[in-house]
């Protein structure tokens, strides 16, 4: 009987080998194929095994850190600080995904690697850890931007204008970051569409933004050559725009007035009607230099940026079309949408002589030993306007918070610069948009920012908006 | 030197692998080195003594191999399972104690002459029979009958029945193989069975089918079937009565096939595991199959690591389900690689090997089936697990011996184990005297 014994033995043998052949198949041949299958939630349970970098404020407060589950796999959680920077720092849990920095700094803070240094780590025995990002925002101003806003559906965007480096982006309402690992609180926030906490306003809330959009249209038509800031035009009310009546706010009256005063006074018909003698074309031309109609440069998910501009339902309508009123695009009306982040970056322009630099969130990264592995240089983006463009508008925007609309921004003992805004939404419920642009000091700027408010019965830019311009810039430059 | 101090040294690897298995998961769970690792590599050898003297003080001629390799398997098994949860790894430590126990029984009990048995073989059956519908009474588990409940105690009765079989077949066989043989007339160009031979074989066949439609488990009626056709052909050495037999088989599992949803299913998760709507499907679907594969392919060729493959996270569902017992080799691969894997499958050969090399040193019929019979039973149950896990055959569930968690399945393994070296001592002893 020792025969087939032996032949049993063999057909084992074969059995096991189509064993090993099959656990090859599954484990090395076809590997790669079953890892990148999309059933597969292996490659995002294995991120959660990497512990993910800080991400800390600009004085090195952290924000957020990952702490180790009894599961040994890592977990996200903010500091209490956090809730302050809850929408520009994003979130990143493993059921509702990513947001924010969070998401456009993932391959920093996971630590992400080529091939070739990942497996000499492997070899030296270390573990892949993220890098810290280290962001521009800075706390104490984000504070104050917070606190001044209130609890007001708003937002507040100040930017170093030579840098870009965001300092300050804040959105109200808020959330608690460490919430969102409640899928329920999740839901409910999101689905919260009446106050959307979970929206960044700064970056993703397009709005009406009323008189602040007269900076644009005095850029294009004083760097065209068109005007100068002494050429007048009459202020009477009302005139007639694109075939319907245009009038001054409560109607005011004005006779010549150079561009300068219709800044000041922020007065509609005057840079309604210079919008019409410039023409689509040039209007278009200075929008374009500004950032509108793209989404911004800024280190962010481009999912959660609006591109600045004309809508028309929901898409993006070129200022050049013949289907735009430009008179009223001109004073910011029409069908214009803009995010605070637009309009802050329209501030810092000008601010910086003309050039516009790409807002950064994130200063530098360092690495798990503390080295920087990356420091976020400035960036420019584009000339918009010549420096003397620049230095005239200054002149003229420094008017404003001296003697005109802007009063409440003033600073004691700093100049300021800067532009009100009111965008009338429902002019019989007395429902505004007031916005708030500007920067200080004047001649040696170092901050540039943007508020507005959502919604705001009877308010003005110049009552509602500069007074928290005032406190974050003061802050800012303490 | 002589066979049990060959033993005792074999065993030397087996506690330092268990040492250094549990030392690797603390290292990875605690981040620091805890005595505790070698308190349990203590209490493992010491187990592993204490069975090892019973060995030495009893069957001191039976192959030195075998308990050395069981015990690598086992102390595999349970650093496993210590990673998986340290409660199942207790359990399980505890069902070695029992397991051993049953071990030193057997071996005390049948030490004159294991042959005794023969004289018990149709009680034997009919107990096995008796042991394998008793799971009927309970509820089914995933649509088969696998175990039964009495008191706390869940007891999968399908592991120790497998023993009665082989032990029924093994002396039924040593009786009826010249008749098979002589009797046996070609018809068609096959050669079948005398008739009047053929009954208690159909009825071995008709079991098996039994067990396929009452118990639905295609796993263990594979297993049995396989071992049957195995006995016949070590008995007959004949080639075609193994070709009657899987013929027949397959068209039971045909029929069953046929008439039988959850083999249906079974078969559809194999052939597409990720097909989104099977995937999905709450019961009966491919998300199993589909989640052992994805973890086998996670293991690469080196592995994660001890400790470090992906069970479930926090309080969730597991991802890998059933990772403790069906899908035990999934981690394994997952943590060990396919090199890990591989060295499994190797200590199962080597131990199959030991198996059939006591049937071929035996010098009676019914020692030489029932060590072949063990053998191939064990053999098959390997492939028929880790067949399934690795999408070569459709999955059915029974245990990984000796590795998996489950009481039962250490018992009887440990019971086959003890019968095999009993087989061993007397061949070898009269090997020595010839």
């Amino acid at each position: 009987m020792n025969a087939p014994i032996l032949k049993l033995f063999g057909l084992v043998l074969v059995l096991f080998a189509a064993l090993v052949g099959m656990t090859s198949w599954n484990s090395v041949i076809n590997a790669k194929e079953y890892r990148t299958n999309r059933l597969n939630a292996r490659p995002q349970i294995e991120e959660q095994r990497v512990h993910r970098g800080l991400i800390r404020a600009r004085d090195d407060s952290v924000l957020a850190r990952s702490v180790q589950g009894s599961d040994t796999l890592y977990r996200r959680r903010y500091t209490p600080e956090a809730r302050l920077f809850a929408h520009a720092l994003g979130y990143d849990f493993l059921r509702i995904g990513r947001a924010g920095l969070e998401r456009s700094r993932n391959a920093a803070l996971a630590g992400e690697q080529n091939e070739l240094s990942s497996v000499v780590d492997q070899l030296r025995g270390k573990r892949r850890e993220g890098d810290t990002v280290v962001t521009n925002l800075d706390p104490r101003a984000q504070r104050v931007a917070r606190e001044a806003l209130g609890s007001r559906k708003g937002s507040v965007v100040a930017i170093e204008p030579a840098t870009g480096k965001v300092r300050v982006m804040v959105s109200t309402p808020g959330y608690d970051p460490n919430a969102l690992r409640n899928q329920r609180i999740f839901d409910r926030l999101n689905r919260d569409d009446a106050n959307a906490p979970l929206l960044n306003r700064a970056t993703q809330g397009g709005y009406v933004p009323g008189s602040t959009f007269k900076v644009v249209t005095a850029t294009a038509a004083l760097d065209s050559g068109t005007f100068t800031p002494d050429s007048t035009v009459s202020g009477r009310s009302p005139i007639v725009i694109s075939g319907a009546p245009l009038r001054n706010f409560s109607d005011e009256q004005f006779g010549s007035i150079t561009l300068t005063t219709a800044l000041t006074h922020s007065v509609n018909t005057v840079w309604a009607q210079v919008a019409e003698r410039l023409g689509h074309e040039r209007i278009a031309e200075y929008m374009k230099r500004y950032g509108f109609d793209s989404d911004p440069p800024l280190d962010y998910p481009a999912g959660q940026m609006l591109a600045s501009g004309v809508y028309d339902r929901g898409r993006l309508l070129s200022p050049r079309s013949r289907r735009v009123d430009i008179g009223r695009v001109g004073i910011g009306q029409e069908r214009l949408r803009v995010t605070p982040l637009q309009m802050a970056t329209v501030a810092a322009t000008v601010a910086n002589g003309g050039v516009r630099m790409k807002p950064q969130l994130t200063g530098r990264i360092v690495d798990a030993d503390g080295r920087t592995v990356e420091r976020i240089e400035p960036e420019r983006s584009e000339r918009v306007m010549s420096a003397s463009t620049a230095r005239q508008l200054t002149e003229m925007m420094s008017n404003v918070v001296r003697e005109g609309t802007g009063t409440a921004a003033a600073l004691q003992g700093i100049e300021v610069a800067g532009k009100t805004g009111t965008a009338e939404l429902n002019i019989a419920r007395r429902i505004n948009q007031p916005w708030f642009i500007g920067f200080a000091p004047r001649n040696a700027p170092r901050i540039a920012v943007a508020v507005t408010i959502q919604n705001v019965v009877g308010g003005q830019g110049g009552v509602v908006a500069a007074p928290i311009a005032k406190r974050v810039m003061e802050e800012l430059l303490r | 030197m002589t066979a049990r101090n060959r033993e005792l040294f074999a065993l030397i690897p087996a506690s330092l692998l268990v040492t250094a298995g549990f030392t690797a998961v603390f290292i990875q769970r605690e981040a620091l080195l805890s005595d505790l690792s070698l308190t349990y590599g203590a209490i493992f050898l010491a187990l592993c003594l204490a069975a090892h003297l019973v060995l030495r003080i009893t069957l001191p001629h039976a192959d030195p191999y075998m308990f050395p390799l069981v015990a690598v398997l086992a102390c595999f098994g349970l650093v496993m399972l210590y990673r998986l949860d340290e409660d199942l790894a207790r359990d399980q430590a505890k069902w070695f104690v029992v397991g051993l126990a049953f071990f030193a029984a057997t071996i005390v009990a049948l030490r004159r002459d294991h042959r005794v048995l023969e004289r018990y073989r149709y009680s034997i059956a009919l107990v096995g029979i008796v042991l394998l519908l008793l799971p009927r009474l309970g509820s089914p588990v995933n649509g088969a009958y696998l175990s039964f409940h009495a008191g706390p105690i869940a007891f999968q009765p399908a592991e120790l029945a497998k023993i009665a079989i082989v032990i029924f077949l093994a002396s039924y066989l040593r009786d009826t193989r010249q008749v098979l043989v002589v009797g046996a007339r070609r018809f068609a160009g096959i050669t079948f069975p005398p008739l009047k031979h053929l009954g208690p074989l159909l009825a071995v066949w008709g079991t098996a089918m039994v067990m396929l439609f009452v118990i639905q488990d295609l796993g263990s009626s594979l297993m049995f079937f396989g071992g049957f056709l195995a006995l016949i052909y070590v008995a007959t050495n004949r080639i075609s009565f193994v070709v009657i037999g899987v013929t027949l088989f397959a068209l039971g599992a045909r029929v069953l096939y046929a008439v039988r949803p959850t083999i249906q299913h079974r078969v559809d998760a194999w052939l597409h595991p990720f097909n989104p709507d099977l995937y999905n499907q709450t019961v009966g679907g491919s998300f199993q199959i589909a989640q052992s594969i994805f973890s086998q392919a996670d293991g690469g060729l080196f592995g994660q690591g001890f400790g470090q493959a992906v069970i479930r996270l926090g309080d969730n569902p597991p991802i890998l389900p059933a990772a403790h017992t069906d899908f035990i080799y999934a981690v394994i691969t997952d943590e060990l690689g396919l090199l890990g894997a591989a060295a499994v499958l190797l200590v199962y050969l080597l131990f199959v090997e030991r198996g059939f090399k006591t049937a071929m040193l035996a010098t009676d019929s019914f020692s030489k089936l029932l060590a072949a019979g063990l053998t191939a039973v064990l053999a098959l149950q390997v492939f028929v697990i880790v067949g399934g896990v690795t999408k070569l055959i459709p999955l059915t569930g029974v245990t990984l011996p000796f590795v998996s968690y489950g009481g039962s399945s250490i018992v009887a393994n440990f019971i086959l184990l003890a019968l095999l070296l009993l087989v061993s001592d007397r061949a070898r002893r009269e090997a020595e005297l010839r």
